[in-house]
């Protein structure tokens, strides 16, 4: 059995100066994992790990894409059984069975993908199973006003009563995360909460996360955003390949030495996307595509874009400003009902998915679970299938050359593991969803749209697709890149089209936008000019 | 900051909007609104049915014509609830029909040997709930497709009912003949059958039990998704063999109904029912991928099928099999009905 995890690395007696500086005694953990061991068929996901959390702190679970972060929850919470190792919840050795028990011994989870029902309102997704009752029935009425206050905390305005599945993913994990502090658990999970969330969302649950922490409540955290691991977390965890790196105290952690636990090697091996975005918008040359006016009636209002071959046009916005609406307009998913779009200057209807893919334009959703990956496929046969559809099935792409191209996208994207034979659900979230890219890229499609591409991606192989995007528009593809990373927007985008309230208020290049004068023209929708 | 929400429903209230607008557009927003949208689309098929019959047939317009709708179905109308629980999980049960037939056989025999009422009819229900319980178990356990394992299930208790007897038995019971030729009085010179009591306060249960106790909505939680019902820690497998168990409880009350009706015993009973019982439960607006519908839905396709029966058997130069072309139309249209109106929009 392996060693139990070093109390923490570097710097001293950190223990000694915990206690020195809080004068009362450290704590013990609220929930100790020790030589906790997950064996899947060819793979040892996990060998040995530990974890601890401690009531009345934030602990942040780091780690590469694939490290094995949401197989230690997993195994925390009763999904996965584990083949060794202990956990003990308050002192007492534990093995939950089912998710349920854990709940039950005060552990609330938020898993990497939503794990909500769609058929379901928001309030009964948020109280299901603990249904306030009255007389042996069920209270609606306390039910919606539990719901409102906990949606009310987290300063979302929602309404209670609507079906989950017509929101937003982002949305959607709000709802999941107000499911989860809904409750007077003693512990907890958040896997990646904040994958697809904005500024002013991650600030309100950053809020709510502080509140449950004074109240002594453990929360374990995943993130891959550095910022906020660093402004929220007072413990790490390092992972790397399903084994134990260290513990640290945040505070004594440099953001460098993090990356290089993480990682294995030095820092300066992550390339920076060093792009010079074009100042030089053509305007004369025909757009490749062109939208005018366009729009739908309740999700985005008439708006115009151009979409310039070479180039990454960004859409940048708030949650719910109208960013996945537009997308889904340009590729035919939701009809628009007004407006016109043309394609190297000439009219098209997009009616169908089916009539955007003949102009040659690819939609990557940032609905991974839903509209992305076949679960029970291969990963070759994922990253092929939209390729072949677009071949038509009745002409197969030779044995040899897909596998060429699979192994190809792959190792750009460095997925792992890197066997194309692996069923896709067993990957990590982030490797699935640099699989579902690759899917997409390879179509070669003359214009791509991308929903989200990098969630829940970890900042080495972000940073690869980053290049990678920016070189296939080099190459002449035009790409639509929507993310609610601000940064990744900027970094990325020759052209920026501010979203705001369902509308596009500006139009900026990206060679002057900043990330201060994005943000403004978002607050204040374009006022000003 | 605050996150506006993007669903399809029109965010900006324009004003001048008229109420109906407002009241579809709720219908359209909500979960009960979009399962009471497909109700009320069943209702207005029944509606149109029986005006129609009523137009076209002088006598059809009876209140008592209407009535022997529930008379003649009491029966299917509860095969149908224990239907609509075990749909509403995404699953199917084909088995309800022969059980139905094995508990008019085993009821029918017993009886026939002098053993109590009260003590057959507990027997048979208890047959019934154990098969159902059975049945789920496999489904839940063994991970078996519920089509297969009911379809077992099916063949089981249809091969059971001719170990026990292959002809017919007639009941003579005095409980038994005692219900079934007993009504309640209505104003009007009208009546309904206790059956019909039965059936209608089984409805009522069951629509308090789907909408009112966790149990309830965890059926719908596994429809909508079942592993994510699983990591939300509700008790999914529980859930799932219980919902078998009440079909299977629902089916013997049903057979139990189903000899009140017909007071006889035979192993030839009720074929294809389960069918019947799956239409019923479509035509009422719920969905076979599970998570979305109303038991009283599942009520009016009842009603709905009743009434289709009606109107053939009142022509008389009508062959029944018009009868099973007119459901299987009704079907079709359904089942588009409900892609054209349910359908999720974002
Ligand atoms: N059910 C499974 N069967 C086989 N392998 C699995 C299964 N679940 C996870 N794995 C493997 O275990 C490893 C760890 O995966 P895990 O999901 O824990 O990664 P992660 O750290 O959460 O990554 P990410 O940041 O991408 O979410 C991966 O290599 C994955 O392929
Ligand atoms: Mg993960």
């Amino acid at each position: 059995m392996p060693a139990p995890p070093p109390a923490t690395t570097g710097g001293g007696a950190p223990l000694l100066l915990e206690t020195h500086a809080m004068s009362t005694p450290a704590p013990s953990p609220v929930v100790e994992m020790s030589g906790i061991t997950i064996e899947f068929p060819g793979v040892r996901a996990l060998d040995g790990v530990g974890l601890r959390l401690f009531p009345g702190e934030v602990h942040a679970l780091m780690g590469e894409n694939g490290a094995g972060k949401s197989t230690l929850i997993k195994a925390l919470t009763g999904v996965y059984r584990y083949d060794a190792g202990t956990v003990t919840v308050d002192g007492v050795p534990q093995r939950f069975g089912t998710p349920a028990e854990a709940q039950g011994a005060g552990i609330s989870t938020v898993y990497q993908e939503v794990n909500l029902c769609p058929n379901l309102t928001v309030t009964e997704n948020i109280v299901l199973g603990r249904e306030p009752r009255r007389r042996g029935s069920i209270d609606r009425r306390a039910s919606r006003e539990r719901a409102r206050r906990v949606l009310g905390e987290l300063h979302l305005d929602l309404d209670p009563g609507s079906v989950l599945g017509r929101h937003p993913i982002a949305v959607q994990q709000l709802v999941a995360i107000a499911r989860a502090v809904d409750t007077d658990a003693k512990v907890l999970v958040l896997d990646e909460p904040t994958s697809s969330l904005d500024a002013g969302e991650v600030a309100e649950l950053f809020r709510v996360v502080r509140a449950l922490r004074d109240r002594g409540v453990a929360v374990l955290f995943v993130s891959h955003f550095l910022d906020q691991v660093y402004e929220i977390s007072d413990r790490m965890t390092v992972l790397r390949n399903g084994r134990l790196v260290a513990e640290h105290r945040t505070a004594e952690l440099s953001r460098l030495q993090l990356v290089q636990e993480m990682i294995g090697r030095e820092l300066s091996t992550l390339e920076h996307l060093d792009r010079e975005p074009s100042a030089d918008t053509p305007t004369d040359a025909v757009p490749r595509l062109r939208a005018r006016r366009l729009g739908r009636t309740g999700a985005i209002a008439p708006t115009d874009l151009d979409v310039h071959a070479g180039r990454v046009t960004g859409l940048a916005g708030l949650l719910g400003s109208g960013r996945t609406e537009l997308t889904r307009l340009l590729f035919g998913a939701d009809r628009a009902t007004s407006g016109s779009l043309e394609v190297d200057g000439r009219p098209v209807r997009l009616r169908t998915p089916r009539a955007a893919i003949a102009e040659g334009i690819a939609f990557c959703s940032e609905d991974r679970k839903g509209e992305g990956v076949v679960g029970d496929l291969t990963v070759r046969d994922n990253v092929l299938l939209a390729l072949q559809a677009r071949r038509g099935w009745l002409r197969r792409i030779p044995r040899k050359q897909g596998d060429e191209l699979v192994a190809k996208y792959m190792q750009a994207l460095d997925v792992r593991p890197a066997d194309p034979d692996a069923l896709i659900r067993n990957l990590s979230g982030g490797n699935q969803q640099k699989v579902l890219l690759a899917r997409w890229l390879l179509t070669e499609p003359r214009l791509l749209l991308l929903d989200e591409p990098t969630r829940g991606i970890d900042i080495g192989a972000k940073a690869q697709i980053q290049a990678l995007v920016s070189q296939l528009a080099a190459e002449g593809m035009s790409v639509v890149f929507v993310s609610a990373e601000l940064e990744e927007v900027l970094r990325i985008s020759d052209r920026i089209t501010v979203l705001r309230d369902h509308r596009a208020v500006a139009d900026v290049p990206g060679s002057t936008a900043t990330l201060d004068s994005v943000v403004d023209l978002i607050a204040s929708g374009g006022d000003r000019a | 900051m605050t996150v506006t929400d993007t669903a399809p429903a029109p965010a900006p209230q324009r004003p001048g909007r008229s109420a109906g607008r407002s009241a579809y557009a709720w219908l359209r927003r909500t979960d009960t609104g979009s399962s009471t949208f497909s109700v009320l689309v069943t209702a207005v098929l029944l509606v149109v049915l029986f005006g129609a019959g009523t137009v076209r047939y002088e006598n059809f317009g009876y209140p008592q014509v209407a009535l022997n709708l529930l008379v003649d179905n009491a029966h299917l109308i509860v095969l149908a609830v224990g239907m609509t629980f075990v749909i509403l999980t995404g699953g199917i049960d084909l088995s309800s029909g022969a059980v139905v037939a094995l508990s008019t056989v085993v009821a029918a025999s017993l009886l026939e040997k002098g053993w109590a009422a009260p003590l057959v009819i507990a027997l048979v229900l208890a047959i019934g709930t154990l098969l159902g319980w059975a049945m789920g178990a496999a489904v839940h356990h063994l991970q078996l497709q519920p089509f297969i394992v009911t379809l077992a299930g099916m063949f089981l208790a249809r091969g059971l009912c001719f170990v026990i007897s292959e002809p017919s038995i007639p009941i003579r019971d005095d409980l038994f003949t005692g219900l079934a030729q007993n009504v309640v009085e209505l104003p009007g010179n009208t009546y309904l059958t206790y059956a019909v009591v039965i059936a209608l306060v089984v409805v009522a249960v069951a629509a308090f039990v789907l909408h009112r106790t966790r149990f309830g909505r965890t059926v719908y939680a596994i429809g909508g998704n079942e592993q994510s019902a699983g990591l939300m820690g509700l008790a999914v497998g529980r859930t799932k063999v219980a919902v078998y168990a009440i079909s299977g409880f629902c089916s013997a009350l049903g057979g139990l109904l189903f000899s009140l009706y017909i007071l006889s015993g035979w192993s030839l009973h009720a074929i294809g029912m389960e069918l019947d019982a799956i239409a019923a439960v479509v035509i009422g607006g719920t969905l076979l991928t599970g998570g979305s519908g109303l038991v009283l839905g599942s009520l009016l396709g009842v009603l709905v099928l009743g009434t289709i029966q009606s109107l053939i058997s009142f022509d008389g130069g009508l062959s029944s099999w018009w009868t099973k072309i007119t459901i299987g139309l009704l079907l079709l249209v359904f089942v588009v009905v409900q892609r054209v109106t349910t359908r999720r929009r974002r």
